[in-house]
């Protein structure tokens, strides 16, 4: 077979994995989201409440830090510029505009992708080499249902959650450094943000967040399920859905923007 | 009981079964043997429709199930008790609450008569102190036990076997091995096993089928597999020191 030709059943190969992949991952969605009904029934009320506590709990202390540092960084930055201008009074609008659009979404979606997403991978994924997603599935329990729409829910409901406190420490730690390093009062900065940031950026921010949480439940689940190899595609699996992830979160954020506002 | 009839399936560039047909009767401990790679695994996956064959037929009590919807596969499957290699237990459950897993799935049985029904398959199994216990916590061979506790849960008509005992001591091997033995004799169980284990194979099997690269080389009771004229048989019961000769001559159960 000429090389030309072999090239093209690679890619064509390729690009039928690809649409195979896709197919899947939907499929595993809409089954999921079919079974949210059940999300809080006898036999998933525990594993749903798991993965809320999971996702809404456990990740609170680094989200605190980066939502914190977030603010800071965007208020010090803006804030130096618009000191040449003696306008360092807007960056109470300039955080909060940033943060509740863009910035609190986008840094939850990140960090919950790095942890919970490629916590998800790496737990389905040992799952599925060791066997266990197949004992499922001859037991006759669907593991849509018993895993994937649990943290469907916990990624949907948590990810909105998050999103509201990430927005509000970065809002904060934008006072405090208006406050201590700029001399624009707490009151003045917050008069600022609350004059400019309008419902639309909140329901805009809310929905990319709860967007992120499909995105991010359908990857990593997805790249668990098609673990092979062992604990080498353990580590496989779980870096590609954390850089599958990002890629995604930032592609649909950008088209929800887009959506939105122009 | 379950029947193969001309299965073939190719992975990546090699055929795993090549037109492959046995079946299997009611009450039988079924053992399938040969090398790594030969087929075993993938014969036993298509028997629970873990795997499509590419052609052929597998049927289980006379239906097809290769293209069974979700419901019928669903009723096909709950004849069936799988233990997998690795046992396969949900490791964030303790041994309980894996073998209660199917109960509490599939049956609206209340608490205490699924745990009183556990508790009596986790005594079958010498398991009684174990319940407690997550499966990091527990030995191979309990984890295997704990495994063969959760495929029998449902008391299904047939138990699949995956290498029950790799990776066991002779000792645990032999005690899994009784215990296969005496599913059959107290439950009635047909039984299919999966195995390099020769020594294993001819003491609980009522048949033996060697399958090498794709296809089946032998399919006879103990007594007929230990002389079997085909040569790579002749090398397999050579290679775990097994001859004519010796206490296997005397093998009868059929």
């Amino acid at each position: 077979m000429s090389y030309p030709v072999r090239s093209a059943e690679r890619v064509g190969g390729q690009v039928i994995q690809l649409l195979h992949n896709t197919g899947h991952a939907m499929f595993m969605l809409l089954e999921a989201t079919w079974f949210i009904q059940f999300a809080f029934g006898k036999r998933s009320r525990h594993e749903t409440v798991t993965q809320l506590f999971v996702t809404g709990i456990k990740s609170l202390a680094v989200i605190s830090v980066v939502a914190m540092f977030t603010g800071m960084i965007l208020a010090l930055q803006t804030g130096l510029e618009l000191r040449r201008y003696g306008q360092e009074v807007y960056i109470g609008s300039a955080v909060a505009v940033s943060m509740i659009r863009e910035m609190g979404p986008f840094m939850t979606g990140l960090i919950i992708a790095a942890s919970v997403g490629s916590a998800i991978a790496a737990q389905l994924g040992t799952m599925t080499v060791s066997e266990e997603i197949a004992a499922l599935e001859v037991m006759s329990i669907n593991p849509n249902r018993f895993l994937v729409m649990p943290r469907l829910v916990a990624l949907t409901l948590m990810m909105p959650v998050l999103t509201v406190y990430t927005n509000i420490l970065g809002i904060m730690g934008g006072a405090i450094v208006g406050a201590t390093q700029l001399g624009v009062s707490v009151t003045s900065y917050m008069n600022n943000a609350t004059e400019f940031a309008t419902n639309k950026d909140l329901y805009v921010g809310l929905f990319k967040a709860f967007i992120f949480g499909i995105i991010i439940t359908t990857v990593s689940c997805h790249q668990g399920f098609m673990t092979r190899e062992g604990a080498v595609g353990v580590g496989k699996a779980t870096r590609r859905s954390v850089i599958i992830s990002f890629l995604v979160i930032l592609v649909v954020g950008y088209m929800v923007t887009r959506m939105f506002y122009i | 009981m379950i029947r193969f009839d001309k299965v073939t399936k190719v992975l990546g560039r090699k055929t795993v079964l090549d037109n492959v047909s046995f079946e299997v009767g009611e009450g039988e401990t079924f053992v399938i043997v040969g090398l790594s790679g030969a087929g075993k695994s993938v014969t036993l996956k298509h028997m629970i429709r873990l795997m499509l064959p590419d052609s052929g037929t597998v049927s289980i009590d006379g239906e097809a199930i290769n293209l069974l919807g979700r419901g019928a596969l669903r009723e096909v499957r709950s004849k069936f008790g799988v233990l997998f290699q690795s046992a396969a237990l949900l490791q964030w459950m303790n041994v309980r609450d894996n073998v209660a897993l199917p109960l509490r799935e599939h049956t609206k049985m209340p608490e205490e008569e699924i745990i009183s029904r556990v508790n009596e398959k986790l005594e079958l199994l010498s398991l009684d102190d174990a319940g407690d216990k997550f499966p990091s916590d527990i030995s191979g061979g309990m984890q295997k036990r704990a495994g063969l506790a959760r495929a029998i849960i449902m008391d299904p008509k047939i138990v699949l076997y995956d290498e029950p005992t790799s990776g066991l001591d002779p000792v645990t091997s032999r005690r899994i091995d009784d215990l296969i033995v005496n599913m059959r004799k107290r439950l009635g169980i047909t039984s299919v096993v999966v195995t390099h284990d020769l020594h294993s194979a001819l003491a609980i099997g009522s048949r033996i089928m060697m399958l090498h690269q794709g296809q089946i080389v032998e399919n006879a009771p103990p007594a007929g597999f230990i002389k079997s004229k085909n040569e790579t048989v002749q090398s397999f019961l050579e290679s775990q020191y097994i001859t004519k000769k010796g206490k296997w001559e005397e093998l009868s159960h059929e």
